[in-house]
């Protein structure tokens, strides 16, 4: 879509103590027995088994990898994930690694996590990634812009990067918990969607909080405004914390119901 | 703002192949007699005609237990043991000393909170969901308020001092039952009124509980007595000489015929009726959340509520908007088993009311309503009706006309509107 004929004021406003109160049916949901074991096996098989350390070394991407393929080796049938998320220097050790498996390999870019960079930069970076073999990129939104009001700015520069990504798939992470409001999340949402994004993302993992349940929410609700209103559909990607097994579990069923793909 | 081309895309899946596995809650503790007597002075008491009829459970139709027919001898009875229990120990108890009585009817109530939701569910088809996070806290929570006023009532008001009135006989609906009578039994006590309570013939089993919980915390006896019945029971308490207030909760219709027993004598009255509220958005609303307080408004308690939101009037700039997301939402509720943990709604309370949201329906359809109802499978047994919308235009008011504010129906009727 042209960035013309796209207006925020088209997103609608968000009423917080709604979204809580939507928030709480979902959490007093009973998932047990199949629901709880499809639940689990569905997210596993979505999961971005993710290392974006400073520290981060060939050896740890590889066993990284190892483990994304055979989650584990006793329970054959639990599916293996999606794909592993690394920096873009460490994506070629990923994908000699996976060769041969279905899990894709995911690479951060655009001066991640902050996106203090200038466009050039993270262009050329986004492109080096998918040249190393990347089938994904994960970029961040210059939320500095964002929050200063300058949309057209950040819708360019999604639009540029979607562009550098070629036929990888683009992810556009919000990072949520540094744009304050849920009328926030719902504008950069659609603001991402219709510059392009395949998948809208909550967070990198550097910021708290990160993916909570009203974010998910907003987020899946443009989704599927998006949906009627395009007929694409975009996927969702909350990011949270392995451990966090029942916001897992509530977010997955907000997902189920709401219908729309999540990643 | 920029118009865009909606694009014509498929509609929503919404059976995709994850569901949520049946939760019911357990029943296995619950304690239900096969025949329950009335409460009257404190105790039990068969009814003297030897009637009593059944209570059945409206999500399968087995019946729950047997329920006494108070007739116009017992209702004098419970009426005498109140005023008995008004001479001679809840008027001449401290103030404080009443509120102790309350509180401990409050804490026994939290104590059997369980129980009583289970059963509220049971008896009156309210999903599960709503009675153990609403109806029962709620209710404990009225006697734990009224017990602090016990002592403080008659301070309220400047320049004036509170009194008790005397007997007040309270007859109250199916759609809140220990609620409403806890909305009943709590303030009248505090104020150091003695009660005769009458719940609705459909649902009088938390009230019978909660008697036993009235006996377990040792009050006086007499100062609350429960009679069950039906209209004719509620007749014969309206028109006892020794009551001294009558509350009702329940249809305009009935509050009408107490308005006019009781005119022109020195009972007082206060009575609660029907009314139905209209929901009304603009296009500048935050639309989802909207959307949802639609829906809470009018499936909450499967529309059994008297301020129940059944009327939606819509902008007509986002009127198709709201519609299909109103469908949406609604294809999301979970109708069925009242004890399952993840039901939203329920079974409606009787088959009486079960018929006349049919009939209502009926007449909308007839009155060119468009007629939109969520693609759930109901269960084969007991009362239900599925999420429904009726959409109309503004010239369709006969079924306002009827009597339409008394039913209780888990159907929204929507209209556009033009600013």
């Amino acid at each position: 879509m042209k960035r013309s004929d796209f207006s925020l004021s088209d997103s609608p406003a968000i009423d917080q103590v709604g979204v809580e109160e939507r928030i709480s049916r979902f959490t007093k949901r009973s998932i047990k027995k199949e629901s709880k074991m499809t639940a689990l096996k569905m997210a596993l098989s979505m999961v971005d088994l993710t290392t974006l350390e400073a520290k981060d070394t060939p050896g740890k991407v590889k066993q990284l990898c190892t483990k994304a393929m055979h989650p584990h080796s006793i329970f054959p049938d639990i599916p293996s994930v999606a794909a592993v998320c690394v920096y873009p220097n460490l994506v070629r050790v990923a994908k000699t690694t996976l060769q041969g498996s279905k899990v894709k390999v995911a690479a951060v870019a655009t001066a991640f996590p902050s996106g203090m960079s200038t466009r050039k930069v993270k262009l050329e970076e986004t492109k080096w990634a998918v040249g190393e073999g990347a089938d994904e990129i994960d970029m961040v939104i210059s939320r500095g812009h964002f929050l200063a009001g300058e949309y057209g700015f950040v819708y360019d520069e999604i639009a540029a990067v979607k562009e550098a990504c070629g036929n990888a798939h683009l992810k556009v992470i919000l990072e949520t918990g540094e744009l304050s409001t849920l009328d926030n999340v719902r504008r950069a949402s659609d603001l991402a969607m219709h510059a392009g994004a395949d998948f809208i993302k909550t967070s990198t993992g550097k910021i708290q909080p990160a993916a909570t349940l009203p974010v998910t929410l907003v987020m899946l609700e443009a989704i599927r405004d998006f949906y009627y209103e395009t007929g694409k559909q975009i996927g969702m990607k909350p990011a949270v914390e392995l451990q966090q097994l029942n916001l897992h579990f509530n977010i997955w069923s907000c997902c189920a119901k709401h219908s729309v793909t999540t990643g | 703002m920029a118009k865009k081309q909606t694009k014509k895309t498929a509609a929503i899946k919404f059976d995709t192949d994850w569901t949520y596995a049946p939760a019911p809650e357990s029943k296995d503790h619950i304690r239900l007699e096969e025949k329950y007597d009335l409460f009257i002075d404190g105790k039990f008491t068969p009814p003297s005609s030897g009637k009593y009829f059944e209570t059945i459970n409206p999500a399968n139709e087995k019946k729950l237990a047997m329920v006494s027919d108070a007739n116009e001898k017992d209702v004098d009875k419970a009426v005498s043991s109140a005023r008995n229990a008004y001479d001679k120990y809840w008027s001449k108890m401290p103030a404080k000393e009443r509120g102790k009585y309350i509180y401990r009817i409050a804490r026994i109530m939290q104590e059997r909170a369980r129980e009583l939701a289970v059963i509220e569910t049971m008896d009156g088809g309210k999903a599960i969901r709503e009675s153990r996070d609403v109806d029962v806290p709620l209710a404990a929570s009225h006697f734990f308020y009224y017990a602090g006023w016990a002592d403080k009532v008659k301070y309220a008001v400047p320049g004036a001092s509170a009194r008790p009135l005397g007997v007040a006989g309270q007859i109250i609906p199916w759609n809140f039952p220990l609620l409403m009578a806890a909305w009943k039994i709590a303030p009248a006590l505090a104020a150091g009124n003695t009660v005769v309570l009458k719940p609705a013939e459909t649902t009088p089993l938390t009230a019978l509980k909660l008697a036993e919980i009235i006996r377990d915390a040792d009050l006086p006896p007499g100062v609350v007595n429960i009679i069950t019945g039906a209209g004719a029971t509620g007749a014969a308490l309206v028109n006892h000489p020794d009551i001294n207030k009558i509350a009702f909760t329940g249809s305009t219709d009935v509050g009408k015929i107490i308005q006019k027993a009781i005119a022109g004598t020195n009972k007082k009255y206060t009575l609660e009726l029907g009314g139905k509220a209209a929901n009304i958005i603009f296009e500048d609303a935050p639309i989802d959340q909207a959307v949802e307080g639609v829906i809470n408004g009018i499936f909450f308690n499967q529309g059994h509520v008297c301020c129940a939101g059944s009327r939606l009037f819509i902008q007509e700039s986002i009127a198709a908007k709201v519609i299909r997301k109103l469908k949406d939402r609604m294809e999301t509720l979970i109708v069925g088993d009242p004890l399952d943990k993840n039901t939203d709604i329920g079974a409606i309370n009787s088959r009486m009311q079960a018929d006349k949201i049919k009939q209502y329906l009926k007449i909308g359809v007839n009155e060119g309503g468009e007629m939109y109802q969520s693609s759930c499978s109901l269960p084969t047994k007991g009362f239900w009706c599925k999420p429904t919308i009726l959409q109309m235009f503004l010239n369709h008011r006969e079924l306002y006309k009827k009597k339409f504010s008394d039913l209780f129906w888990p159907f929204r009727h929507s209209e556009r509107l033009k600013k």
